[in-house]
């Protein structure tokens, strides 16, 4: 194995990343360097009458009126009834949220840029504003848009045939689930400088992206510029989880100003600029009824669900790509036949939806998980088995389910009963009630789900995207001196894809990590490649960079050949080396024998050399489902709503395993992000749409002491259609926490008659529930 | 989120420190350890022309240890008495409230008596040094010292008793009997989170003091004569819908789930005060 494929290979980025020595937008240095400020509405909803700039300060402050050049971002979709809105970079006739970018200052300092900001004079007539969902759909509901007639970007129905279930439930669940509205957090917010370079000619972007090769293509696409003109290099990125995988207006304002000025500009979001634009994801409202039988098999799943979209579409995903992926992938795992969806993707004013890590499927596993406990309630019978019995068993694979997801492999049954041994469930039932007893509430939750990734063409395009990822290229070089050396458009930015793909390399080449050289994220540098997102690196890159490595084994071996006089087919690759029996040639020599002396060589050598660009592409388009099962055991208190964690296990299956150790590394951050989710991490607005939580001491995140200790356990069904059976695994563990963690509080608090459908369960959601249901009980007796 | 331009003073003695504020004309604030005023100057809620920096003056960070009470120096920081390198007024409280205050890197900056002037009523020695009956000594730009007992000093919700031309210098804690008692509980979402609600109970048989105080309310903390003479006779935990009760008259139109958290938070308190012995 060595560093290749399954090695615990320690990542190559950690020594820089960990000693101060990455280096981020915010370390970039240039020469006359101006740094941005931006002036943001300070309103939710309004009509901007006008913007006035002091005299002094007319060539250090830029609004709509000076980006005349600049297109609005104006996504498409083919879906049909999909209506596009207009995000001008800096607002132009409307602002539609509180943080809207209305003009950028530009300074020496951000201090300097801040006291300019401080000075401009925005002029707004106040709308009435739309804060959620349920308001912004009903008939009168001012428009968002004014050009559209209502405030819908687009409504989507799958009618399936639910007459078997209606006919033979006996038990029907109907609830109503909410799940709040966050922000995504990285460590690094979004960063961005651009300057023009004269002699390539060329506007060179350095920003803090997940999708390098795509930013070239919006900033192009949007400053009106050619391709070649704009070079886009994404520099160490200190976290992504889907908001730096969209175009961001201020990636257009800093360029054109840099180009305007022919000066760098440099824009770095803090904290509250995140807090506040970047409230842009995760809300969801579901209503649902569930039918089944006594025993609590689904029969049938009657849903609709609504998206608090916010006031525009993003760039390239759109408004509808949380709608469209929550309404196909709400049954889940689950093997059920009747299925109706209705989706609203609603227009409010907020910032705009950006996909965040698991892409709907918290929401969605969040609402299914809790309607699997209440049915297992309904009829009396432990969650764990009614749970799964419900899920499409393995000999079933591969399966294609009810909204034609086709499942590729898998045994999901397994995790749930791999989960309920490892928490002790029989054990758990005894302990809980002693506790109860004691007046305690222990509680235990599970939550399964699966992970489509590395989804391709034909899952794009049903979302109707105006952008449809298909191929992965990668380059793999031998250079002169014997090592490797991989370029990928990708990118990698905590999710450890800059080592994983280099043991890809390793595991074809033999050649140690250590002599694994991996260029990512520049543009110039590197194939195209829409990016990473969608759990799609390790298969896309990693496919690329297999087959790219696999070619170059073989002509390694061909060169070797010569220089061993002997066929290629006899010749083996081994720890750097190339082998014929005992005699070898290090890569060393091949590659010098190659680079510095072809005479060597055979005559008719190759000429193709030892530098190879493959594309991949996997054997199915519609993407490879990893799974898994998480299960908590909670403490309520009750007399104070907190919630604390005794145990905390992961059951996972996510193929090949190119690494473990970076796996665990994801699956904790993943999980700790999905704890957030679950109990603490909410944006709250006032009735007028201003923020209340627009910094860390109201926007709670949590920190080490409320993480329980994770524990995981693994199994490992290659995918039968991808390079080496690997499926995607970067955003599971965010699913499944919120249906864990609540459906373990629910079963706490049974006892007390509580029953909580709304993430976060903050304590004082939890405390207002107990204190209710307490009142209810002495009203009633 | 960077400050408006200030001027940075670090006067070398307290007397220079309370020279630099005599100027009327000139907007000066005091900056301690920061960790309050550093998040206030950065969201440009706080815009001083000059800042004066006193974390550094010896003056302000002795400790005066007399037979009856212990003078804590302002500038002493959450840290230092975390550690337990400062006595005790009484055993282990100060250590106690101290250790629950944030996190490690702001309690190493953080000071008692940047704590005290600035005044979030869900700050910890607020509640815990009205409980322990203390008082804040405070000196003027003249140089007139007055002594405010911690029941008068806080007016309300980030505003207290001292004047934009004074300084706290330091804080008088009366030392307690080894018959004491004492409880501390807060509840918070989070570690190193504000409060939710906090409670603190201190009595002394000796001195036949009992006090019994209600944090992280929407103003200064509330203290219950009734509740503290109950728990002082009876020495049993009262029940919540007697706290509650008595919040009602004290707080009237308290959130309920604010009142049920004062009221555990009560309960935990004096449950642990009485199984101290
Ligand atoms: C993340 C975080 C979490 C926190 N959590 C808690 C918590 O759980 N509990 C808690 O109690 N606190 C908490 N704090 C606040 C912390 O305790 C601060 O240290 C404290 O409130 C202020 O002390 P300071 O010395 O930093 O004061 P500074 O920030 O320097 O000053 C605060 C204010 O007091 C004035 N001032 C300071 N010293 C004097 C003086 N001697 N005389 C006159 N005026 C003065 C200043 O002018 C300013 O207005 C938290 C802070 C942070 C950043």
């Amino acid at each position: 194995m060595g560093t290749g494929i399954g090695a615990r290979v320690a990542r190559k980025e950690d020594a820089r990343l960990l000693s101060g020595q990455a280096r981020f937008v915010g370390d970039l240095k240039f020469p006359r360097l101006l740094e941005a400020a931006y002036v943001r509405s300070p309103l939710a909803h309004g009509r901007l009458k006008s913007v006035t700039v002091p005299a002094k300060y007319k060539d250090r402050v830029f609004t709509a009126s000076d980006l005349t050049d600049v297109l609005p971002i104006r996504p498409e979709s083919s879906l049909p009834g999909y209506k596009a809105s207009e995000h001008y970079p800096l607002a132009k006739d409307k602002v539609r949220f509180v943080g809207e970018c209305i003009a950028i200052c530009v300074a020496p300092t951000r201090a300097e840029a801040e006291d300019i900001a401080d000075q401009v004079v925005v002029d707004i007539d106040p709308l009435p504003p739309l804060v959620n969902a349920a308001d912004a759909k009903s008939k009168d509901a001012p428009l968002v848009h004014d050009d559209w007639d209502d405030n819908l970007f687009l409504t989507t129905t799958f009618d399936g045939d639910m007459a078997f279930a209606e006919k033979n439930a006996t038990v029907v669940i109907e609830r109503e689930y909410n799940t709040a509205r966050q922000c995504m957090n990285p460590m690094e917010g979004k960063g961005t400088l651009s300057h023009w370079d004269e002699k390539a000619g060329q506007l060179v972007v350095y920003t803090s992206t997940q999708v390098p090769h795509l930013i070239r293509t919006g900033v192009a696409q949007y400053l009106q510029m050619d391709q070649g003109q704009v070079r886009v290099i994404a520099p160490d990125v200190g976290g992504g989880f889907g908001y730096k995988c969209v175009l961001q207006p201020e990636e257009l304002s800093v360029s054109w100003v840099a180009r305007k000025l022919r000066r760098p500009v440099r824009w770095v979001e803090d904290r509250r600029e995140h807090l506040v634009a970047g409230a842009n994801t995760r809300q969801h409202h579901y209503k649902i009824k569930a039918y089944a039988d006594d025993r609590g098999k689904l029969l049938g799943l009657d849903a609709e669900i609504t998206v608090d979209v916010g006031a525009y579409s993003v760039w390239p995903f759109t408004a509808c790509l949380e709608a469209a992926q929550a309404g196909g992938n709400l049954p889940g795992p689950y093997a059920l036949e009747g299925y109706r969806c209705k989706t609203y993707s609603v227009a409010t004013n907020k910032p705009g939806f950006t996909p965040y890590r698991g892409v709907a499927r918290p929401g969605v596993c969040f609402a299914m998980e809790l309607t699997i406990d209440a049915i297992a309630r309904a009829v009396g019978r432990e969650p764990a088995d009614v749970r799964r019995e419900n899920l499409v068993p393995g000999s079933a694979m591969p399966y294609t389910n009810v909204t034609g997801k086709f499942y590729d492999s898998g045994d999901y049954q397994h995790s749930i009963s791999e989960a309920t041994k490892a928490i002790g469930l029989e054990a758990f039932r005894k302990r809980q009630k002693e506790a109860r007893a004691q007046g305690r509430f222990l509680g235990l939750g599970f939550g399964t789900f699966t992970e489509q990734s590395a989804h391709g063409t034909k899952v794009f395009a049903s979302w109707g995207l105006p952008l449809v990822p298909g191929y992965e290229q990668a380059m793999v070089k031998l250079t002169p001196s014997g090592s490797v050396e991989v370029r990928s458009g990708n990118h990698s930015f905590g999710q450890g894809l800059e080592t994983t793909i280099g043991q890809v390399a390793s595991e074809w080449l033999t050649v140690d990590i250590s002599k694994i050289n991996v260029v990512m994220g520049d543009t110039g540098m590197t194939p195209y490649s829409t990016g990473a997102y969608a759990s799609r690196g390790m298969v896309m890159a990693g496919g690329a960079v297999s087959k790219a490595a696999e070619e170059l084994a073989a002509r390694i071996r061909v060169h070797a050949a010569h220089l061993l006089q002997c066929d290629a087919e006899d010749v083996t690759l081994k720890g750097g080396k190339a082998w014929r029996g005992a005699a070898s040639v290090d890569f060393a020599d091949i590659a010098r024998a190659w680079y510095l002396r072809p005479d060597q060589l055979d005559e008719d050598v190759d000429t193709a050399g030892l530098e190879v660009t493959q594309g991949y592409k996997p054997d199915i388009d519609t993407g490879v489902f990893t799974y898994a099962t998480h299960a908590a055991i909670v403490e309520v208190d009750a007399e104070t709503g907190k919630v604390s964690f005794e145990d905390y296990y992961v059951f996972e299956d996510c193929g090949r395993r190119v690494n473990p150790m970076i796996l665990e590394g994801q699956t904790y951050g993943g999980a700790a992000q999905g704890i957030g989710t679950a109990l603490f991490e909410e944006v709250l607005y006032d009735p007028s749409g201003q923020p209340l939580t627009s910094t860390l001491a109201d926007y709670i995140l949590p920190g080490p002491a409320e993480l329980p200790h994770f524990r995981l356990g693994h199994s490992e069904t290659p995918s039968p259609y991808t390079r080496h059976g690997i499926k995607g695994v970067g955003e599971g563990a965010a699913i499944a926490p919120g249906g864990a963690v609540l459906n373990a509080i629910n079963d706490a608090l049974e006892p007390l008659g509580v029953e909580i459908n709304e993430l976060p369960a903050t304590p004082h959601k939890i405390l207002s529930a107990i204190i209710d249901a307490d009142h209810q009980k002495e009203v009633a007796g | 989120m960077k400050p408006v331009g200030f001027q940075f003073a670090q006067p070398e003695t307290l007397a220079e420190a309370t020279r630099m504020l005599r100027d009327p004309g000139e907007d000066t604030k005091i900056m301690a350890g920061g960790q309050s005023l550093g998040p206030m100057l950065n969201l440009r809620l706080a815009r001083p022309e000059k800042i004066i920096s006193i974390a550094g003056l010896s003056e302000l960070r002795v400790v005066d240890e007399g037979a009856d009470f212990i003078e804590f120096g302002a500038a002493l920081r959450h840290a230092e008495f975390e550690d337990g390198s400062l006595p005790e007024p009484i055993d282990g409280m100060m250590r106690h409230v101290a250790r629950g205050i944030a996190y490690r890197p702001v309690r190493n900056r953080g000071t008692i008596g940047g704590s005290l002037c600035h005044a979030d009523p869900a700050a910890d020695w607020i509640t815990a040094l009205t409980a322990l009956g203390a008082t804040v000594r405070i000196v003027s730009a003249k140089g007139d010292t007055r002594d405010v007992d911690m029941t008068r000093f806080m007016h309300g919700a980030y505003r207290t008793e001292v004047n934009s031309d004074e300084i706290v210098t330091s804080v008088i804690v009366p030392r307690y009997s080894p018959s004491a008692v004492w409880g501390y509980y807060k509840t918070c979402r989070k570690v190193g989170e504000f409060a939710d609600a906090i409670a603190a109970w201190v009595a002394d048989p000796v001195k036949r003091y009992s006090r019994v105080v209600f944090g992280a309310t929407a103003g200064a903390p509330i203290i219950s004569v009734p509740l503290s003479q109950q728990i002082a006779t009876t020495g049993e935990v009262p029940g919540k819908d007697v706290i509650k009760t008595e919040l009602e008259r004290l707080a009237p139109g308290l959130d309920r789930v604010k009142q049920h958290l004062l009221a555990v938070a009560l309960q935990r308190c004096t449950k642990q005060a009485l199984n101290h012995d």
